[in-house]
């Protein structure tokens, strides 16, 4: 799996308008299995701040403990990056946010990060409205521990030693929407296409973003009759798409023909171009996305896409009104009350 | 319930400005402020007092009861023994009965015949027709209830001696912006004056009188204090979970906030306080906070440090300032929660798996709550460490006498080892975990510092000087020996221990911590009345200073005194000085109640034979 990474750029790189080539938002080598999802999905982050010009040291990497949460080394090495202990980063995020909220927070966790050991965290942070990217890349299984069923393994699916999952998957997309999320999305880590636009808009959007990310797990979650493996997600993520063959020990990049292509208005007046998007619901009204996410699992399907957003999401510093300049930055002059202050506290002690 | 030693065990003599009275009320029915009237009085009076709630975890309806010492002698710990006792709780009746020194008083509400059983031939009735006064005087069910209190601070007044003038002026305080509810309450403090000057002779022998010796003292309970010390000490966020009986700190830090946190020009408020879903959340946001660069905390008690453990692990390891403040409570479990121990050092000490070791912080007083709190943060931040507050409910929740709190405007906060963009600027390559100085202190960077310079990964995996992810053995080994170094680093920066000792050494030493430091002191009064003076001291943090280590080496037994069943200081001395264990005898108090100086006392002459004593010192 190691290889070296190539350090030779091509003089003629394109850059974007920071001056900055593609390859100034990768990370260190991953150490993840060849072919693994989460690779693709890491790849995809760097395309995404490369294109939305994010200067790197803006933005912090924070995640919790699995397979998912080493990936924040493998993109954007110019970052600051946090790995935190497992099902814990949403509280790691929501303290450094509160600290500075002039960062860009972008958390990536796991289907057992945060769909069991995470699960009290996520929903509280969903509660909270943080102002962060929340990137759940679910595989269905424990990798890191060898493949145990996770907490969003479909009942049914079959894991590689052949067991059949008994349990009610948890749905992590329609857990968000329920618990009132202004932005979620769900995607496949295979279809860049339609993942780089959506982490876009999810770090444009200016509360927290939700995005589950269906990302196989080639070494233990890829066997017949998993419903997380690549073939089965390529089959079921959109009935009308035509996808190739791709080896399994590749990374793999699938590509959509563009048709139901839509425009999403962002808070900041900007447009995202978003793919493969159903013309079944309104993005914009929680009970339809709800609902069509609801069909959708009915049949088998796995709904990709933007479901549902509210650009006009109001986070947590404008609920607790906090101060617009960073809380990192105030001193002394801002914070203590000083010496006479004090005098008067005692006065009303006595 | 609180254990009861009735009658003859405890001899210290009461009388002028030098008793202990107890009331008992229900849970939940306006007491506290009456109560609070009636000491807040004694120490406008110039008199040191010290008051105890003793109380349910409950919110209505249960026994729940205030016991206050006056001491001319300015002993401020708990002390057994009740002389008077203010029974207004049916519930608890035939406890409160038995509690009552000989010899002592029982003021009752004599509008029910008192029940024969409840009747004793060895002390004083004080018999007052409370409910009939209220119902005769108030129409409504709530203000017959809340003056019922009021009544009986009035009869007290006039049974101890209370100037009327002093209550007054409490009243006109206390409702100052509602001065239309004062007439009210004077009325009802005249109906209990009256009414025991028309049926008793009074003052009482146990009375008190007029004296100056708090000088500019201030009242104030240790979470309060807590609470302002983190304002002062620019604490920006704060993250916490409601735990008795630390939820007020974080509650006193709100207020201070609301009165010293808020832009005059632009409203917004500098601090962020969010209140977690529980105390896994409430550290890691602290966590959080503090690695991006702000002053954060958290506060708690012993359960919640059994659920920040893990946290508290990752701060350590990977380095990462944070304050957290541990109001300890009765243990272990669930326990007794609204009852005090100092019972979390050793978990506080060594939390988390692993090679961990955490500075540890012991405020006795008030003052010193605020002050080691501001300490906390300046240590956090140099140490790059979590520093763990130990007070207890004794100390956090009751009102104290205390020195007034000072704030030096030099001061400047010590935000420790941070590099700008300027200093990155100069360095060919940042290392994070370097040990640049030879201190065992590296260097930290805040995220959005640097373009191309600084950014590094935190994580509580072992990694190399750059914050590289590795598994080398000596990487590894280099780091641990590092935060090691740190840890002897920190000896010299935490603060100093308080020494008791004259020129002439005695053998025997006693040594303690936080709130034991108020029965110590007096303890130490009665040995020096039978003839022995013992060294002493006041242990103020963990690492232990060289003074503390000096201290052992140079006593040929010393006595630690302290609240828990275990011996838990005793052990982290025996663990981390290597002393001889037959050299230190332990003092315990584990009850749930604050330690006094009769049982310290007792347990010395117990221990040792006071001819032992005043042979050798």
């Amino acid at each position: 799996m190691s290889y070296l990474k190539p350090k030779f750029r091509h003089p003629e790189s394109p850059k974007n308008k920071l001056g900055y080539t593609l390859d100034y938002y990768e990370g260190s080598l991953s150490t993840l299995c060849a072919g693994c999802g989460h690779d693709s999905i890491s790849a995809s982050v760097v395309q995404a701040c490369y294109e939305l010009n994010i200067e790197p040291h803006k933005l912090a990497k924070l995640s919790g403990i699995g397979c998912s949460s080493k990936t924040p080394a493998y993109f954007l090495s110019n970052s600051h990056g946090f790995n935190s202990v497992h099902g814990r980063m949403p509280s790691v995020a929501t303290g450094a946010n509160m600290a500075n909220r002039d960062l860009i927070y972008f958390g990536v966790s796991g289907d057992g990060d945060t769909a069991s050991i995470g699960m009290g965290q996520f929903v509280h942070v969903v509660r909270r409205n943080l102002n962060m990217v929340y990137v759940v890349m679910n595989n269905g299984c424990y990798g890191l521990t060898k493949g145990q069923d996770s907490a969003t393994a479909d009942q049914g699916s079959k894991n590689k030693s052949g067991n059949v999952n008994p349990f009610d998957a948890i749905d992590l997309a329609g857990l968000a929407l329920e618990l009132g999320a202004d932005f979620v999305a769900q995607s496949f880590s295979g279809d860049k296409k339609q993942l780089v636009p959506l982490l876009k808009a999810a770090i444009k959007h200016p509360g927290f973003a939700f995005i589950n990310v269906i990302s196989p797990c080639v070494t233990f979650n890829n066997n017949v009759g998993s419903t997380k493996s690549y073939d089965y997600v390529r089959e079921h993520v959109e009935a009308t798409s035509t996808i190739d063959f791709v080896p399994e020990m590749k990374e793999i990049t699938t590509s959509y023909a563009e048709g139901s292509a839509q425009k999403v208005k962002m808070h900041d007046g900007s447009f995202i171009q978003l793919h493969k998007l159903s013309q079944d619901w309104d993005f914009q009204n929680r009970f339809s996305a709800m609902k069509a996410l609801n069909e959708a699992k009915q049949k088998g399907e796995i709904l990709t896409g933007l479901l549902y957003m509210n650009s006009e999401s109001k986070d947590l510093h404008h609920t607790i009104d906090t101060s617009h300049n960073p809380l990192n930055t105030l001193g002394k002059a801002e914070l203590c009350p000083g010496a006479e202050a004090l005098e008067a506290l005692n006065a009303d002690l006595r | 319930m609180p254990q009861q030693h009735s009658s003859n065990l405890f001899t210290q003599p009461s009388g002028l400005n030098n008793f202990v009275i107890r009331f008992a009320n229900v849970n939940g029915t306006g007491s506290a402020s009456a109560n609070l009237l009636f000491t807040k009085a004694i120490f406008r009076m110039g008199i040191p007092v010290t008051p105890k709630n003793i109380f349910p975890s409950n919110i209505q309806g249960l026994p729940t009861w205030y016991e206050v010492r006056v001491s001319e002698k300015g002993y401020l710990g708990r002390r057994e023994g009740i002389d008077f006792m203010v029974a207004v709780n049916p519930q608890s009746m035939a406890t409160d009965v038995a509690a009552v020194k000989k010899g002592g008083y029982f003021l009752y509400d004599n509008s029910k015949k008192l029940h024969e059983e409840y009747i004793r031939k060895d002390i004083n009735y004080i018999g007052i027709p409370l409910m009939e006064m209220c119902n005769a005087n108030y129409s409504d069910a709530r203000q017959r209830q809340l003056f019922k209190n009021i009544i009986y601070v009035g009869a007290l007044s006039a049974l101890f001696d209370i100037e009327f003038a002093v209550l007054e002026g409490l009243l006109a305080d206390q409702f100052k912006g509602k001065e239309k509810l004062i007439p009210a309450n004077v009325k009802a403090l005249e109906l209990g004056i009256n009414y025991i000057k028309e049926h008793f002779s009074c003052p009482l022998d146990i009375r008190v009188e007029r004296r100056e010796l708090l000088g500019d003292s201030i009242m104030m309970d240790g979470n309060s204090a807590c609470g302002l010390g983190a304002i002062y000490a620019g604490a920006t966020v704060a993250a916490w979970y409601p735990i008795t009986p630390s939820t007020s700190v974080v509650e006193a830090f709100m207020d201070y906030a609301d009165q010293f946190r808020v832009d005059k020009v632009t409203g917004k408020r500098n601090v962020a306080i969010v209140q977690a879903e529980d105390e896994l959340a409430a550290i890691g946001m602290a966590i959080g906070a503090g690695w991006n660069g702000a002053r954060s905390f958290t506060a708690t008690s012993g359960p919640g440090v059994s659920l920040m453990n893990e946290f508290l692990g990752l701060a350590y390891f990977a380095e990462i300032p944070v304050v957290l403040i541990d109001v300890q409570r009765t243990g272990p479990s669930t326990g007794m929660p609204t009852r005090t121990q100092q019972s979390d050092i050793l978990e506080a000490a060594y939390a988390s798996h692993g090679d961990t070791k955490h500075v540890l912080l012991f405020p006795s007083t008030p003052k010193e709550c605020f002050d080691l709190t501001v300490e906390a943060f300046d240590l956090a931040e140099e140490l790059q460490t979590p520093v763990i507050m130990l007070t207890d409910l004794d100390l956090g929740m009751n009102d104290h006498v205390s020195a007034p709190l000072k704030w030096n405007p030099e001061k400047e906060y010590k935000r420790g080892k941070v590099l700008t963009a300027e200093d990155l600027e100069k360095i060919e390559r940042f290392g994070r975990y370097h040990d640049v100085d030879n201190d065992g202190i590296p260097y930290r960077t805040y995220p959005g510092t640097h373009p191309t310079k600084g950014s590094y990964f935190t994580r509580g995996t072992s990694r190399d000087e750059y914050a590289v992810y590795t598994e080398d053995s000596n990487a590894y080994k280099r780091n641990m020996d590092r935060l090691m170094k740190k840890w002897n680093t920190a000896k010299d920066m935490v603060p100093a221990s308080v020494l008791y000792q004259k020129e002439n050494q005695s053998e025997y030493g006693l040594l303690f911590f936080g709130t034991s430091q108020y029965a110590a002191e007096e303890a130490m009064d009665m040995m020096k009345e039978e003839g022995a003076v013992l060294d002493a001291l006041c242990l103020k943090a963990f690492p232990f200073t060289k003074a503390v280590s000096d201290f052992i080496k140079s006593h040929k037994k010393v006595f630690v005194i302290e609240q828990n069943r275990d011996a838990q200081m005793k052990s982290l001395i025996l663990i981390e000085e290597q002393t001889d264990p037959s050299k230190l005898i332990s003092i315990l108090n584990y009850d749930g109640m604050p330690i006094t100086a009769d049982h310290i006392f007792a347990e010395i002459s117990k221990n040792l034979s006071l001819h032992q004593v005043l042979n050798k010192a």
